[in-house]
């Protein structure tokens, strides 16, 4: 556990235990939900890519924490941490993911394009990078309403190539926009290590080209998340502009349920689940606090299994979409 | 201009106007209408837009509602979506059609889906500016004088518009700005300085409504925009030889008001098609395959085409001048759609029909 602000200090949690059993509650719940997915891909129930975010659920849940139930995130391709964190529901999240019509988007969107408007998710936007200036645009939006609002932009490092999240960026710095950049970069863009595409690897440099502030913080520990993400949530709340999170982080699956992964060696993705996991590592810092014994610690395992659970049994129950449907929702009614 | 209208139900009263005032009443008056209304592309504020659009709107609302952006079509198309989904009714200018390209992904990979994809939780009331087109603004070649509307006809989910008359601008720009879908509203340039009549008080023309700019019983001539005009003057040569021309703007070219145009075609069973856009997959390509799907047994002559030509748009005049059909290419079309004495569809001399008019003035 480190405090950014006091980098080598004593370590205070930024948050009261409630909230940290809580991070990890959620944690658990992101963990089984992806467990879930990449079971029924297995069994072929899935039809379309599922892109699982096992190991990077800590950015997810310290950055959500963070906020309040009216602010907005966007999320991208690998998107269900973000939604469960921002405290979708589980069962039309597993329903969309199955393509039901209980699901969110009535089994119209699936995995890669989920949205949860109920709870403050402006949706999934697959295509890298596409979905920040739309974070920017529902930033400005609040700022004309005169609504207290941030809005989070979740993207990986591999939309650090596309030019449209540098022109998002620019437009948030120079209208001084309630926005929080947030990159979870676990290294990989599908295949391609972030070495050979991307020169500007010091984010925090290129946030101070833009004139915001960055926070760079281990991306699998959320209290480290949260008290960075904190600061910039503040810090776009009070007027004071955009700013940026670099949560460096790994990704325990391939890209997607099912990629082999010829680009990284067994041993470091069997490394990476024993000495980075987000949630060992939460588990381990509050029992070392005091504030968690074994028996708390499978306590709230299992609720969080049996949500997701229940979540499954929902979606399974649930009808597929009427195929007279099908052409509902091109046009508003 | 001396277009006609159907005009049944136009409000009294009116001024003369130009095509680039009309937009800018419309733009105005949805602005004091409607808060959540606000406008954003290159160079709206002070300098008034690309071509003078938004020219006095930055003086009464202001920086935050007439918003200047940087030089970034796919970035500030997606700022207005995400505005567009939570409350705001943003209209966006791009300077030129052509720039549209570098926001294709966000106009029609992201507003044109949002609604559907997302299970109609979220709606994209925004509206896209696009002054396309060639013609009267000379020489602006390859990267400013393009129709594109073709592309976004294609997309399941957007609105595309594309007014010929001032009266059509102002009313259409207004319904744009109220429709909760992504609306791409296409201006021609070269009809900025056009004049025609506008009513003095409020109306909207209906989005999916096609109008007839002229009545005739012998052939149909569907065009949109500046090819509008050039269908109109054609049908006044027509009429000299007693050919009446029947034209047809759509107004809205998605939804298409496909039972207008069927039924004018099963008044005069002769179709000529007129579009500015290169030829292959234009709209005027879809408008033929309607038609004979629908009309087919009505029809007395093949439907017949005329478009810009399948090259980039040149510079010089003496190429430029050869890209966009012309009046005069619309009268030789529905001439020969019209079986004219010596003039056939498959350009072989052939009988007129005993009912069309034996004494055309042959040039």
């Amino acid at each position: 556990m480190s405090d950014p602000a006091h980098p080598g200090g004593p370590a205070a949690p930024p948050v009261e235990r409630d909230q940290a059993l809580h991070l990890l509650r959620k944690m658990h719940e992101i963990r089984f939900f992806e467990q879930a997915a990449g079971l029924l891909y297995q069994k072929g129930r899935i039809k379309g890519g599922v892109h699982p975010c096992i190991g990077q659920e800590a950015v997810a849940v310290g950055v959500c924490a963070s906020l309040r139930p009216d602010d907005l995130i966007g999320s991208n391709h690998r998107g269900h941490g973000h939604h469960i964190a921002k405290g979708a529901d589980l069962g039309r999240l597993m329903a969309e993911v199955l393509g039901k019509a209980t699901g969110y988007c009535g089994g119209r969107g699936g995995s890669m394009h989920v949205a949860a408007f109920d709870v403050g998710s402006l949706g999934a936007f697959p295509i890298l990078a596409s979905g920040i200036p739309v974070a920017v645009g529902a930033a400005l939006s609040a700022r004309l309403q005169q609504r207290e609002r941030v809005v989070v932009s979740f993207f990986g490092e591999g939309a650090l190539a596309q030019g449209t999240l540098h022109e998002a960026v620019n437009m948030a710095a120079v209208w001084q926009l309630p926005v929080v950049f947030v990159c979870e970069n676990n290294q990989y863009a599908v295949s391609t290590h972030v070495s050979q595409t991307i020169a500007f690897r010091d984010l925090p440099a290129l946030a101070g080209a833009y004139g915001i502030p960055a926070k760079e913080v281990d991306g699998q520990d959320v209290l480290a998340v949260i008290a960075a993400a904190r600061w910039l949530v503040e810090h776009a709340r009070g007027g004071q502009g955009p700013g940026l999170l670099h949560a460096r982080t790994c990704r325990f699956e391939g890209h997607y349920f099912g990629e082999p992964q010829v680009y990284r060696s067994r041993d470091e993705v069997q490394q990476a689940r024993q000495t980075l996991d987000p949630i060992t590592r939460l588990r381990d810092a509050l029992q070392a606090q005091g504030w968690l014994d074994e028996a708390e610690a499978q306590a709230i395992q299992q609720s969080a299994r049996e949500a997701v659970e229940a979540a499954l049994r929902f979606a399974e129950a649930s009808p597929e979409p009427d195929p007279e449907e099908v052409a509902a929702y091109v046009y508003t009614a | 201009m001396s277009t006609q209208p159907d005009g049944s139900a136009r409000p009294a009263g009116g001024r003369e106007i130009t095509y680039l005032l009309a937009l800018r009443e419309a733009l105005q008056e949805e602005m004091r209408r409607d808060p959540s209304v606000f406008l954003l592309g290159e160079d709206l504020a002070r300098h008034g837009g690309g071509f003078g659009v938004t020219q006095e709107l930055w003086e009464e609302f202001g920086s935050e509602r007439v918003r200047n952006t940087p030089i970034s079509e796919n970035g500030f198309v997606g700022v207005a979506l995400g505005a567009a989904m939570t409350g705001s009714r943003p209209v966006v200018e791009i300077m030129f059609m052509d720039f549209s390209a570098l926001a294709v992904d966000q106009i029609c990979n992201q507003a044109a889906k949002i609604h559907y994809m997302f299970g109609g939780q979220a709606r994209a009331p925004l509206v896209v500016r696009l002054p396309q087109g060639g013609l009267s603004w000379k020489s602006a070649a390859a990267h400013h004088a393009q129709s594109l509307e073709a592309w976004y006809v294609h997309i399941p989910g957007l609105v595309v518009v594309f007014p010929s008359t001032p009266y059509d601008a102002k009313g259409l720009l207004k319904a744009a700005i109220r429709d909760d879908n992504p609306v791409v509203f296409i201006e021609h340039k070269a009809l900025y300085s056009q004049t025609g009549e506008v009513p003095d008080g409020e109306y909207v023309v209906p989005i999916g409504k096609a109008d007839i700019k002229r009545a005739g019983k012998d052939v149909t001539v569907v065009a949109s925009g500046y090819m509008v005009h050039s269908a109109l003057q054609a049908a006044e040569t027509l009429a000299a030889g007693g050919i009446e021309a029947e034209v047809i703007d759509p107004r809205t070219l998605k939804p298409l008001d496909e039972e207008t145009l069927y039924t004018s075609v099963r008044k005069t069973h002769r179709v000529v098609l007129v579009q500015e856009a290169c030829r292959t997959a234009g709209v005027a390509a879809e408008w033929g395959m309607l038609i004979q799907e629908a009309c087919f047994d009505w029809l007395d002559a093949p439907i017949t085409r005329l478009a810009g030509m399948d090259v980039p748009i040149p510079y010089a005049s003496s190429l430029e001048s050869q890209v966009w059909p012309t009046p005069d290419a619309i009268v030789g079309a529905a001439r020969r759609v019209c079986y004219f004495p010596g003039e056939t569809p498959w350009g072989i001399p052939g009988d007129a029909p005993q009912d069309m008019p034996q004494d055309f003035p042959r040039e």
